[in-house]
């Protein structure tokens, strides 16, 4: 019987140059931030990054780690708009293929379901098409004749998730309201690895959630990782909400090219459980 | 004495008047405003969500939930099925009713750097779509907008998009649609105490103004709702500087 259980670094081993990762999450919610942080450690680059987009993006562009990025949307929910997201684009320092979000889950879908493609008519007429002259369309084979917008399969190497709980085995589980897009991010991807806030016992997620909140099976997941408020400052409700004194912080130093190397310095230069000291302390000062 | 908000408030209202038993989306305080007051008066059955997973099947007090619209479910059934009426925010939008929220200037490397396209281009080719702007000005109606998010008119018709509805657009001045000759903009109603001429100069396109009328006030009940049950700290005021 596999035990996945491995650790940040270890799954980040895992990673190579140049390859296409999807994060999943939805802005600042639920975003795998210990990973992440594990990434802005190793010397991984040229990376293709797939998301729906929160803090995650703005921090690998912090780091340089993004050669192209696919989104629907970057936003830091409470506040609009990811500073570092912002600058990197307006500095054309990223390249980027820009899909409406269902579009991107369209992508996703057909990428988990081994399809070549699948039709949708979110992206007709809008600049989706025009930013992307590689998109085709296709004609309904039937009476319609519709013209539909062909979504090409959005495979990626791995996918990075973040749940509430797992077993050793990979059976993952999502205890919020919302599972996200998480699931198809890992069923496009060739191997996915999920970290949660806690591992338990297999008997233990169905005492703890409804059977409909285990998203992932393990025949889909290829490594679990234990990272406690592996997500802050993103939400991982119910276990905990989203950090808005430290977004807030984040995204004001993030603005400014001065204060940005303290709070880099403070909070990104150890490990993770350094970052999670460093914020204790922040919110102890408060 | 009744405030332009709370007219704007109301205007957004009447944007779901006959919407009947659909999902509404109302982006932004004062749409969300007029949304519930639209369900606590005329339109009873609409249905909306708190803004995260859950359908609440109240407009006040303590929340019931009544059903799950988890993102996914949102734009794998619920926006292409068509039953629901979203109102976005636009940092620009032209005389075709494009809208963008993407960026602006050059897609490459734009000037400024926005959301991303959203929702957009999928909500405006599946089902009705109207707009808020808190800010009517040159810089936000513009003859052609840099990036194409939500679809218009022109771009609808190439597209035989045959699911297109850009209803309205609402601004602090006035109401906004498409329905002049050959989807022209009209302007529907000025809010009292603004004058028909400073829409049409701070819009950069031509304006059909020859059926404006004045903006409906609140009726007693609706300024009732408003002022003591959905608002009373007045914050819809704050996206109306004096």
């Amino acid at each position: 019987m596999a035990d996945k259980r491995m650790t940040a670094d270890e799954v980040v081993a895992e990673l190579a140059d140049g390859m296409t990762i999807g994060i999943g999450g939805w802005g600042s919610r639920r975003k795998p931030m210990a990973l992440v942080r594990a990434i802005l450690r190793s010397s991984l680059k040229d990376l293709t990054v797939v998301s729906y987009g929160g803090p995650d993006v703005g921090l690998l562009a912090s780091a340089a780690k993004i050669r192209r990025l696919v989104f629907g949307f970057v936003t830091l929910d409470s506040i609009p708009f990811d500073p570092w997201f912002n600058r990197v684009r307006e500095a054309g320092e990223i390249e980027v293929t820009e899909y409406d979000e269902g579009v991107l889950g369209t992508g996703l879908s057909a990428a988990a379901q081994r399809l070549p493609f699948l039709p949708t008519r979110a992206g007709l007429g809008s600049d989706v098409v025009k930013f992307n002259p590689g998109l085709r369309t296709v004609r309904s084979p039937y009476e319609d004749g519709e013209e539909l917008l062909a979504v090409p399969a959005l495979d990626l190497d791995v996918a990075l998730i973040h749940l509430n709980r797992a077993d050793a085995r990979g059976n993952a589980q999502y205890l919020g309201p919302d599972p996200y897009f998480d699931e198809l991010f890992a069923l496009a991807a060739r191997r996915s690895f999920v970290s949660v806030e806690k591992i338990v016992d297999t008997a233990e997620l169905t005492a703890e959630g409804p059977v409909q909140s285990l998203l992932l099976s393990r025949a889909h997941v290829d490594g679990v990782c234990e990272t406690p408020r592996g997500a802050h400052f993103t939400t991982a409700a119910p276990d905990y909400g989203r950090d808005e004194r430290f977004q807030r912080h984040y995204a004001e130093s993030a603005k400014d090219l001065e204060a940005w190397p303290r709070f880099a310095d403070r909070f990104l230069s150890g490990d993770e459980d350094h970052y999670q000291a460093e914020v204790g302390k922040f919110s102890e000062a408060s | 004495m009744i405030t332009r908000a709370e007219v704007a408030v109301v205007a957004c209202a009447e944007l779901f008047r006959g919407d009947g038993e659909i999902v509404v989306s109302p982006m932004g305080f004062v749409p969300a405003l007029g949304a519930r007051l639209a369900r606590l008066t005329f339109e009873p059955d609409l249905l909306m969500s708190d803004g995260e997973a859950f359908l609440l099947a109240n407009t006040t007090g303590e929340p019931v939930v009544e059903g799950w619209q988890p993102f996914r479910k949102m734009l794998d059934t619920v926006v292409p099925r068509g039953k629901r009426h979203v109102v976005m925010g636009a940092n620009q939008v032209d005389r075709h009713g494009n809208q963008n929220i993407s960026a602006i200037g050059d897609h490459a490397q734009p000037k400024k750097q926005l959301l991303g396209m959203r929702g957009g281009p999928g909500n405006t080719v599946n089902h009705r779509t109207s707009y808020w702007v808190p800010r009517h000005s040159k810089r936000v109606f513009v003859d052609e907008v840099d990036i194409v998010s939500g679809v218009g008119f022109t771009r609808a018709r190439e597209a035989k998009q045959r699911f297109h509805d850009v209803h309205r657009v609402v601004t602090n001045l006035g109401v906004l649609d498409f329905g002049g000759e050959d989807h022209a903009p009209r302007l529907l109603s000025a809010h009292p105490g603004v004058a028909v001429e400073d829409i049409v100069a701070a819009t950069s396109f031509p304006l059909d103004i020859g059926k404006t009328i004045e903006s409906r006030l609140p009726t007693g009940e609706e300024l009732r709702l408003l002022r003591e049950v959905l608002d009373p700290k007045s914050l819809r005021d704050r996206e109306f500087p004096t």
